[in-house]
C-alpha cells in the first residue's frame, strides 16, 4: 500500500477550479518531483495536502497511511508525520523559535507514544541539526521568521523538518529565493532526511533544485492536471526544452536557467 | 439632575466626617471637594467620557475607607510644593474626590543624582464594601534614576479611585509601572500625570487586567529635549469595560514621544483608546508616535479607538495610526501544521501579541511574573 495515494483530486479558492482531478502515488523511501509553470497548481496542491482552509476540496480522495487524509485536521495530519516547509514561511512576532519547535516536537512524540523531550535534550538535538543546516544559533531565541532573510527562512523550514522527522515531507518551492550556497545546504540537509521509512514531494518550477535532490519520479502539473510523469530524466528533458517543449505555457521563459 | 445631587450627598456626609488635617491639606480638601460638587459625576454627554458611563459608581454609594500606610509620617516641604499642582482636579471629578478626600499620601523622593537599581514598589489593597482614594506623590531629582512599580489588587466589590503625580527632574530617567490586577467586580478610576524635566526620559507602563469598569487617564507634559514613552496592554473578557485616555503634552521643542497601547478583546468586553498629543507653538522638531492595536477574539466585543492631534507648530513629525483585527489566519496555520492544536496555536498568537507589551518591561522580576500571569490567561481555554 503506498504511503499517500491521490486520486481524482479537485480543488477551488473562490469559485474558481485549481485543481482539476490530480491522481498522484507515493511510497515510503520514494521523492517525487512535481514540476510546472506558475499557476499551475503546484502550491496549491501542497497546501491542500497539508490542510490549508483557504482550499475547499471539491472532489476526489486522499488517503494517507490508510487514513482518509482530508478528514483530518491540520495539527493532526502534522502528528501523524506529514510535513510542509513553506513557500512563503509565516513571521510571528512575540513566539520565540525555540518554543514553538519544542511545542511542535512535543505534541509529535506525544502521538508517536514517546516521552516529551526536556529542555536539555532538546537543545542538544536542535544544536546538531542547526550544525547540519549551517544555522547561527542565536536564531533560536529568535521570534519565528522574524526578521530572517529569505534564506534563513527556508533553512529554518529545513531546519524544522530535520528536528520534527516527519513520514512524509512536501517541500514547496524550497529553492526559490536562495543562492547557489544555500541552495546546496538547503538540499544537503534535504538529502540528510531521505531514507526507505520516508518519503518526499519537491514542487519546484526550476530543474536546478533537482541536481541537488535527485528525485525519483518526476511529474509535471499543468493547469490542475498532472500532464506527464517519468523518471528524473524528464527534469533533464525540461530544462533542456522548457514547459513549451511539451505544449505548455510558461510565463517565465528561461526554466532551469540559473 | 436630582439623581446626581443625590449621588454627590453621600459624598458630602463622607467629606464632612474627616478627621482634621494640616490647614493646607485641609484648604485643598474643601477647593477640591467645591469642585466636584461642581462638577458632578460625568455623564456620556461629556466628550472626554463619552464612551464610558461611570453612573453604577455614582450609585454605588461606598463608604470611603482610609488608606492604612506601613509607616505614617508627616508630610515634609517638598511634599507641600508639589501634591496636587499637576494632577488638576478643576478639571477632572474623580481627581477632585481623590484631593477631597487627601488623608495618607505615599511619596517618594529621590534625591537629585541618585541612581536606584531596584524597583521602588507600591502596592495598593483595596478594602471590600469601601471607597478608597489613594494618592501617590513621586519626585525623582535631576538626573536621578529610578522605576517605580504601582499595583492594584483587591477583592469583592469596591472603588479605587487613584491619583499619582510624578515630577521628573532635568536630566532624569524614570519609568513607572502600573499594574491593574483588581476584582473582576471591582470599579478602577486612576490618573497618573507627569511633568518632565529638560532632557529627561520619562515611560509609562500601563497593564490592565481586572475590573468591570476602568478608567484611566495618563498625562505627561514634556519639557525641551524631552523623550517619553507610553506604553499600554489591555486585555478584558466578559462585560469588562476599560477606558485609556492619553494626553501627550509637547510643550517645548526637541522632545520625543513614542505611544504603544494594545488591547486583547473577548466577550462582550469594551474598550475605549483616545490619544491626545498636543505640540504646543513652541515645540518645533517634535517627534512624536501612536499606535493602537487592538486584537478583537470575539463578534460581540467592541472597541473605540481615536487619535486627537492637536499640532500648533509647524515642524514637527507626528504619526499615528490605529488597527483593529483578529487572529492572523496564516499565523494560525503555520502553527498547526506543525503540529500544535488549533486552541493551543490561537492561545499563543494572543500570548505572543501581549508579550509585545511585556517585552518592554525593564524590570525583570515583573516581566517574568506578568509573562506567567499572560500565560495562564491564554492558556486556560487550551486544555
Amino acid at each position: 500500500m503506498s504511503l499517500l495515494e491521490i486520486k481524482d483530486l479537485h480543488a477551488t479558492v473562490g469559485d474558481r477550479e485549481i485543481l482539476k482531478g490530480i491522481d498522484l502515488s507515493v511510497n515510503a523511501g520514494e521523492v517525487h518531483a512535481i514540476m510546472g509553470p506558475n499557476g499551475s497548481g503546484k502550491s496549491t496542491l501542497a497546501q491542500v495536502l497539508a490542510g490549508r482552509e483557504l482550499y475547499a476540496v471539491t472532489g476526489g480522495t486522499v488517503t494517507y497511511d490508510g487514513k482518509d487524509l482530508l478528514a483530518m485536521a491540520p495539527e493532526d495530519r502534522a502528528r501523524e508525520g506529514l510535513f510542509l516547509a513553506f513557500q512563503y514561511p509565516v513571521e510571528i512576532p512575540g513566539v520565540s523559535n525555540m518554543y514553538f519547535l519544542k511545542a511542535a516536537l512535543n505534541t509529535i512524540r506525544k502521538t508517536r507514544g514517546l516521552e516529551e523531550l526536556d529542555a536539555f535534550d532538546f537543545l542538544n538535538l536542535v544544536r546538531e541539526k542547526m550544525k547540519l543546516m549551517e544555522m547561527d544559533q542565536a536564531l533560536l531565541n529568535r521570534p519565528v521568521n522574524t526578521g530572517f532573510s529569505g534564506g534563513e527562512k527556508k533553512r529554518n523550514e529545513i531546519f524544522q523538518m530535520a528536528v520534527l522527522e516527519p513520514r512524509l515531507a512536501i517541500l514547496d518551492e524550497t529553492d526559490s529565493g536562495l543562492d547557489i550556497d544555500a541552495l546546496r545546504t538547503v538540499a544537503g540537509g534535504v538529502n540528510a532526511l531521505r531514507g526507505p521509512e520516508r518519503a518526499m514531494i519537491v514542487v519546484t518550477h526550476y530543474q536546478r533544485l533537482l541536481n541537488y535532490i535527485v528525485p525519483d519520479f518526476v511529474h509535471v502539473l499543468s493547469e490542475g492536471r498532472i500532464v506527464k510523469s517519468g523518471g528524473k530524466e524528464l527534469a533533464i528533458e525540461l530544462e533542456e526544452s522548457g514547459y513549451a517543449g511539451l505544449g505548455i505555457e510558461d510565463e517565465e521563459e528561461a526554466v532551469g536557467k540559473v | 439632575m436630582t439623581a446626581v445631587s443625590e449621588q454627590i450627598g453621600a459624598w458630602v456626609s463622607e467629606f464632612t466626617r474627616q478627621a482634621p488635617v494640616a490647614p493646607w491639606i485641609q484648604q485643598l480638601r474643601e477647593a477640591a471637594f467645591q469642585r466636584f460638587v461642581d462638577l458632578g459625576f460625568p455623564t456620556t454627554h461629556n466628550e472626554e467620557w463619552r464612551f464610558t458611563n461611570v453612573s453604577p459608581i455614582a450609585r454605588a454609594n461606598f463608604p470611603v475607607a482610609q488608606p492604612k500606610l506601613s509607616e505614617p509620617r508627616p508630610l515634609g516641604n517638598g511634599p507641600e510644593s508639589h501634591l496636587a499642582k499637576y494632577a488638576a482636579f478643576h478639571q477632572n471629578p474623580f481627581v477632585a474626590l481623590n484631593t477631597a478626600f487627601l488623608n495618607r499620601v505615599a511619596v517618594v523622593q529621590v534625591p537629585a543624582g541618585t541612581v536606584l537599581e531596584a524597583p521602588i514598589e507600591i502596592t495598593y489593597e483595596a478594602t471590600p464594601g469601601a471607597a478608597v482614594h489613594p494618592r501617590t506623590l513621586i519626585l525623582i531629582g535631576a538626573n536621578a534614576q529610578c522605576s517605580i512599580v504601582e499595583t492594584y489588587k483587591g477583592e469583592g466589590r469596591y472603588f479605587t479611585n487613584a491619583v499619582t503625580e510624578i515630577v521628573a527632574g532635568e536630566g532624569a530617567v524614570v519609568d513607572h509601572y502600573k499594574i491593574q490586577r483588581e476584582s473582576p467586580e471591582a470599579f478602577h478610576v486612576a490618573t497618573l500625570q507627569a511633568q518632565v524635566g529638560r532632557s529627561a526620559n520619562f515611560s509609562s507602563h500601563s497593564i490592565s487586567l481586572g475590573g468591570a469598569l476602568v478608567r484611566n487617564d495618563i498625562g505627561a507634559v514634556l519639557s525641551e529635549g524631552t523623550e517619553a514613552t507610553l506604553n499600554g496592554l489591555y486585555i478584558v473578557n466578559g462585560t469588562q469595560h476599560i477606558d485609556n485616555h492619553t494626553v501627550i503634552d509637547h510643550a517645548k521643542p526637541h522632545g520625543a514621544s513614542h505611544e504603544l497601547y494594545k488591547g486583547i478583546l473577548d466577550g462582550q468586553a469594551h474598550a475605549v483608546f483616545n490619544g491626545r498629543i498636543i505640540v504646543r507653538k513652541d515645540a518645533q522638531k517634535t517627534d512624536s508616535k501612536q499606535t493602537n492595536k487592538n486584537l478583537v477574539l470575539s463578534d460581540e466585543a467592541v472597541i473605540d479607538t481615536k487619535p486627537e492631534l492637536q499640532i500648533l507648530a509647524d515642524d514637527v513629525r507626528c504619526t499615528h495610526g490605529a488597527t483593529i483585527g483578529q487572529l492572523d489566519a496564516e499565523s494560525l496555520f503555520y502553527l498547526r501544521s506543525r503540529g500544535i492544536g488549533k486552541e493551543e496555536a490561537r492561545s499563543l498568537l494572543t500570548w505572543a501579541f501581549a508579550q509585545d507589551i511585556v517585552d518592554r518591561i525593564k524590570v525583570q522580576s515583573l516581566k517574568d511574573s506578568l509573562e506567567g500571569i499572560l500565560f495562564e490567561k491564554f492558556h486556560e481555554h487550551a486544555h
